[in-house]
């Protein structure tokens, strides 16, 4: 690429966050450009295409108080960069990297590309840490490992970031004190929504190991490109250069999407489902696969994404594209919700694709698995009888029937509910589930090893205690 | 002619060219001064649109364009089996050697190692006419697979040189044959065009089935060697859990496994769990007989769209030395959407949601791939090539373009289902739903393989299940209590069979693969609880009470059961099945027979 400064005060056409620079020479793709406005003001922004000579530039900040006349563009022959240290712990950012808590600028130790770089798969280490939530339903049925992206899908009005903020409280790998941070980036929240994951942070002493970046609901819509990726490349340079595990919360997914098809509008592409660019897809998992782990470095990123889904529509594209490119979701329910039941986890459509490298024996417990999936067919069976019960009335339904209403029932009440201040540890949680399994007639725990039943089920155990 | 131009725009995986003219289409093109890969997708007049395989950002209008005259190709000799490239088959571990672990930009690794010998055999001597497809020789590439070296298509004549046993490197002339004057050297390293199918002398009935372990898929919707199937459903309905179990655990010589715009840490699994698990069928790790393409979905979205090329043509090559292979694409929608991508940089007409109005022709093309053939060459092999295609359809909504121009072409339909997988019924193909064309033509195999009864349990199986979600309604309307006992017995019925037999657990040890005989086994026994369950209810038992029988838990883990005790364990539960059945009318009868 030609690194010489070249300004030019040609802009020709202005569209939304967009601008069209005529008569330029060597501008290259995804190079950065300098805006200065009429009243001095500079903005930064991207070439979105190169011809050669003209070139289309988005610009953050926004194109209010732009004109054609007296603005000029100054290309500066770098692309899109970030600088990085691990001295930005404990520091509040914007949504382009700036601090914005008062404090002084961040000195770099070194400066990254902000799209970082494709993990080789074959360099890629299989996650299979087991991380301790304290929540029974993700710990025991939608394990969560060091490495994975595991997004929370929920919808408007829902408890999301009381959860995000507890999971971040109480995330533990059991035995194991090592170096974390936590990265957390805002694309579109409200100013009352970051101060309760400020607040949070301080009062729980994690603020010192916490790097937030904050694109607010009132900042501009265009930065929104650039937040996510500015926050995964200092939590790759945490990660991988300073060997810390990093957790990364990114908020809100669905404003980030807006904001893709606000640009794809604005360059008149052809749209695909819903308005939304064809390469959405694409895009997303740019973001999403820079979680994992390489060999050979004891660090690690994990990723918990957090969207709205539009009128809690899981096949709404934002969730859809995002459950095909991230190891499961963790899905809120307004129902359950409604009952006054926190965290209201919706375990039937919830899944965690790594779980089954996390958990079993020396990793977590030799029953889980197998408790894990009696739990999922015996709940989804109750459900299945409560709308049936709807119908006919418990009349209709056979003894055993009624044992797994029971169940689902104090299922809700008893496993999914514990409060927004309650950690439970893994066996805590293995043995609720076995105290609720065992209100099902023995023969039902089909999915359980005989020997596994034998050694846990509350009726042997008591036997054995004996 | 190999054209040279220069950059005059660039937009996103896709530039154009000015100052091409004399290229042609789906050339292969070195663009910029790093000298990034692109082929060419469209020509006006002297302007050549290329799709860049590598991350474009930095490349400059003016940079330079140069031809390389061939189309994108793949590198085919020993060394391909075990290998894990990226969609443009650059070998991932090359790269890494290379780069460390971030993929950088413009880095060139040729896909196979030059420097490794391979041991020779020849099969042909001085003054043999041999015709396309011939073996020249042979290279044993792994413990139990022979690579045969085959005469080029295109190629026949009279063997003026031929070289002794010995090792050899792939590029090595290894013999020379005579045409028409002309002579000309043949390596082991043979190259092929991607975007072109491999030629062979004529396609045969799928009749044998392609055994993969899945009782559901092996008896009720099998796919045949050389088959088409695809696996569509939402996410988290265990579309790549199936893919692998079928990568696993298929009888196949050789396996093809394309990640196409897939999880980095799902191809990190494959790659840690394949070394180790061995294949049923010779004891080797199954990595030795399977090449991995990996291109997962933050890598370029062109490479994305070369993947499945690159792949089916590995494949191609090796169903020409005559032995079965089976490709699984993972994931079809993912390809397509790659598709669209590209297409919507290049402005074109958008067909049904965005997509190019070329999908449907693009899937077909793909899929015509497939098949069981017999080769090139004086004497002919019959090798095949089965295709598995996950498709992802947004939503879960089968009713959109891709899904449904896959079903136009493929024989077999698995389709998953999201209410399954939240109940954690795994597999969880809808019985319902899903259907294979295939069924009659291995029906043969199945009777002499396993027994005379398969198609008529199987059918009677099918029946109840359909009958079940008749019933399913009326149960959803006035409950169970109101079914005459004849109809609550299928609600049994269908619901041990869908316990004992159509669950099936990819993750234990001896359940995720379950021999053809041992299926067939496992139906009988069912098929023995019908028998009996029906003679208790003549005479007079009640069906709760027979739902009630402990035998059924033992039934429901048949399939856990080593092969080394299982006609054991099968005869123990029938017995038990027996006496309990006995302990349920008349006390002191034998069960299961009238008095």
């Amino acid at each position: 690429m030609i690194s010489k400064n070249r300004e030019y005060s040609t802009i020709t056409k202005v569209s939304g966050p967009l601008i069209v620079v005529s008569e330029i020479e060597d501008v290259a793709y995804g190079e950065v450009a300098s805006i200065t406005m009429p009243s001095g003001e500079r903005r930064l922004g991207q070439v979105l295409e190169a011809r050669q000579s003209l070139a289309v530039v988005q610009v953050f900040g926004g194109t209010r108080d732009l004109d054609t006349a007296a603005t000029s563009v100054r290309f500066t022959g770098k692309t899109l960069t970030t600088p990085v240290s691990e001295e930005m712990l404990g520091r509040v950012l914007n949504g382009l990297g700036h601090p914005i808590d008062g404090g002084d600028p961040v000195i770099p130790e070194t400066v990254r590309d902000i799209h970082g770089y494709t993990i080789n798969p074959h360099s890629r280490d299989f996650p299979r840490d087991f991380i301790e939530t304290g929540i029974s339903t993700i710990d025991t049925m939608n394990t969560l490992v060091r490495g994975q992206k595991l997004p929370i899908f929920s919808g408007a009005g829902l408890p999301h970031n009381m959860l995000a903020a507890q999971i971040t409280r109480q995330a533990r790998v059991p035995g194991k004190e090592e170096d974390f941070a936590v990265v957390f980036a805002a694309m579109g929240i409200t100013h009352e929504e970051a101060n309760f994951f400020i607040r949070d942070f301080r009062d729980t002493g994690a603020f010192d190991r916490t790097l937030l970046f904050l694109n607010l609901a009132d900042d501009p819509v265009i930065e929104r490109f650039v937040t996510p990726r500015i926050a995964l490349t200092a939590a790759e340079y945490l990660a991988f250069d300073k060997d810390m595990h990093v957790l990364v919360i990114l908020t809100d997914m669905t404003n980030y999407c807006e904001a893709l098809r606000e640009i794809a509008a604005a360059r008149e592409e052809v749209p695909g489902r819903r308005g939304y660019p064809g390469y959405m897809y694409t895009d997303l998992a740019s973001l999403y696969e820079r979680a994992g782990r390489v060999k050979g470095k004891p660090g690690s990123i994990t990723q918990i994404p957090i969207l709205t889904m539009p009128d809690d529509d899981i096949t709404h594209p934002i969730p859809d594209l995002t459950g095909y490119i991230t190891e499961g979701q963790i899905v809120l329910s307004r129902e359950l919700h409604r009952k006054g039941i926190y965290p209201p986890i919706d375990v039937l459509p919830c899944l965690s694709r790594l779980m089954q490298g996390g958990i079993g024996p020396e990793r977590t417990r030799e029953d889980h698995q197998d408790v894990n999936n009696q739990l999922y067919s015996a709940y989804a069976q109750g459900k299945k009888l409560q709308s049936l019960v709807a119908v006919v009335g418990e009349e209709g339904l056979s003894r055993s029937d009624l044992t797994f209403l029971t169940f689902s029932d104090r299922f809700e009440r008893e496993f999914i509910h514990q409060g927004a201040k309650i950690g439970r540890s893994i066996d805590e949680s293995l043995d609720a589930a076995w105290r609720l399994l065992a209100i099902l007639p023995e023969p039902e725990l089909k999915r359980i090893d005989p020997e596994l039943i034998a050694r846990y089920h509350p009726d042997h155990r008591r036997e054995t205690d004996a | 002619m190999k054209a040279q131009g220069t950059i005059i725009r660039v937009i996103g995986p896709v530039i154009a060219a000015g100052g091409m003219r004399g290229s042609r289409m789906y050339e292969l093109v070195r663009v910029g001064s790093e000298q990034l890969i692109g082929e060419i997708i469209g020509l006006e007049k002297d302007v050549a649109t290329i799709q860049v395989y590598e991350e474009t950002s930095g490349i400059t209008p003016g940079e330079p364009v140069i031809g390389t005259g061939m189309p994108l190709s793949v590198e085919l000799a020993p060394g391909l089996l075990g290998t894990i490239y990226d969609g443009i088959q650059r070998p991932l571990l090359g790269l890494e050697e290379k780069s460390g672990f971030y993929i950088q930009r413009g880095i060139q690794v040729p896909p196979l190692d030059r420097s490794a010998l391979w041991d020779f055999t020849p099969e042909v001597v001085r003054g043999d006419h041999v015709v396309a497809g011939d073996i020249i020789g042979s290279v044993p590439e792994t413990g139990t697979l022979t690579h045969k070296i085959l005469v080029p298509p295109g190629m026949e004549g009279t063997v003026r040189e031929i070289t002794g046993k010995g090792a050899y490197r792939i590029d090595d002339t290894i013999a020379t044959i005579e045409t028409r004057g002309e002579k000309r050297a043949i390596r082991m390293l043979q190259y092929w065009p991607v975007r072109r199918a491999r030629p062979f002398a004529t396609k045969l009935e799928p009749t044998i089935p392609l055994i993969t372990g899945q009782r559901i898929i092996d008896t009720f919707f099998p796919i045949a060697k050389g088959g088409t199937a695809a696996v569509p459903g939402p996410f988290g309905s265990g579309k790549t859990v199936v893919q692998q179990q079928l990568a696993k655990w298929v009888d196949a010589d050789i396996i093809v496994y394309v990640g196409c715009g897939e999880r980095g840490n799902e191809m990190a699994d494959v790659l840690r769990e394949f070394p180790r698990l061995e294949d049923p069928l010779t004891g080797e790790p199954l990595m030795k007989r399977t090449v991995l393409i990996a291109n997962t979905s933050n890598m370029p979205v062109a490479a994305r769209e070369a993947s499945v090329y690159t792949g089916i043509t590995i494949a191609e090559y090796y169903r020409d030395m005559g032995y079965d292979v089976a490709l699984m694409a993972d994931s079809t929608s993912r390809w397509a959407e790659a598709m669209r991508e590209i297409s919507g940089r290049l402005e074109e007409m958008p067909g049904e949601e965005g997509y190019p109005a070329y999908l449907a022709s693009r899937l077909a093309a793909f899929y015509e791939r497939a098949g069981r053939i017999t080769t090139l060459g004086t004497e002919g092999r019959t090798g095949s090539l089965s295709i598995i295609g996950a498709v992802s359809p947004p939503g879960g909504d089968f009713s959109e373009p891709v899904t449904q121009n896959t079903l136009r072409i493929v024989k077999v339909f698995w389709a998953l289902d999201a209410e399954l997988a939240y109940k954690r019924h795994f597999p969880a193909i809808d019985w319902l739903e899903s259907y294979s064309l295939y069924s009659d033509q291995v029906r043969g195999w199945w009777h002499e393989h396993a027994g005379e009864k398969w198609d008529e349990i199987r059918d009677s199986m099918m029946a109840r299940l359909q009958k079940e979600s008749e019933l399913e309604e009326i149960v959803q309307l006035v409950g169970a209590d109101v079914l005459p006992e004849n109809d609550k017995r299928v609600l049994l019925i269908a619901e041990i069979i869908r316990e004992s037999f159509l669950m099936q657990h990819a993750f234990h040890r001896v359940d995720t693969y379950c021999r053809p005989e041992k299926q067939y086994a496992m139906m009988r026994v069912i098929l023995a609880f019908e028998d009996q369950a029906r003679t208790a209810l003549e005479r007079g038992a009640g069906t709760d009470a027979i739902g009630a029988l402990p035998v059924r838990t033992r039934m429901a883990r048949l399939g856990t059961i080593p092969d080394d005790n299982f006609d054991d364990e099968c005869r123990a539960v029938c017995e038990e099945m027996r006496t309990q059945f006995g302990s349920l009318g008349a006390p002191g009868q034998e069960g299961g027979e009238e008095p």
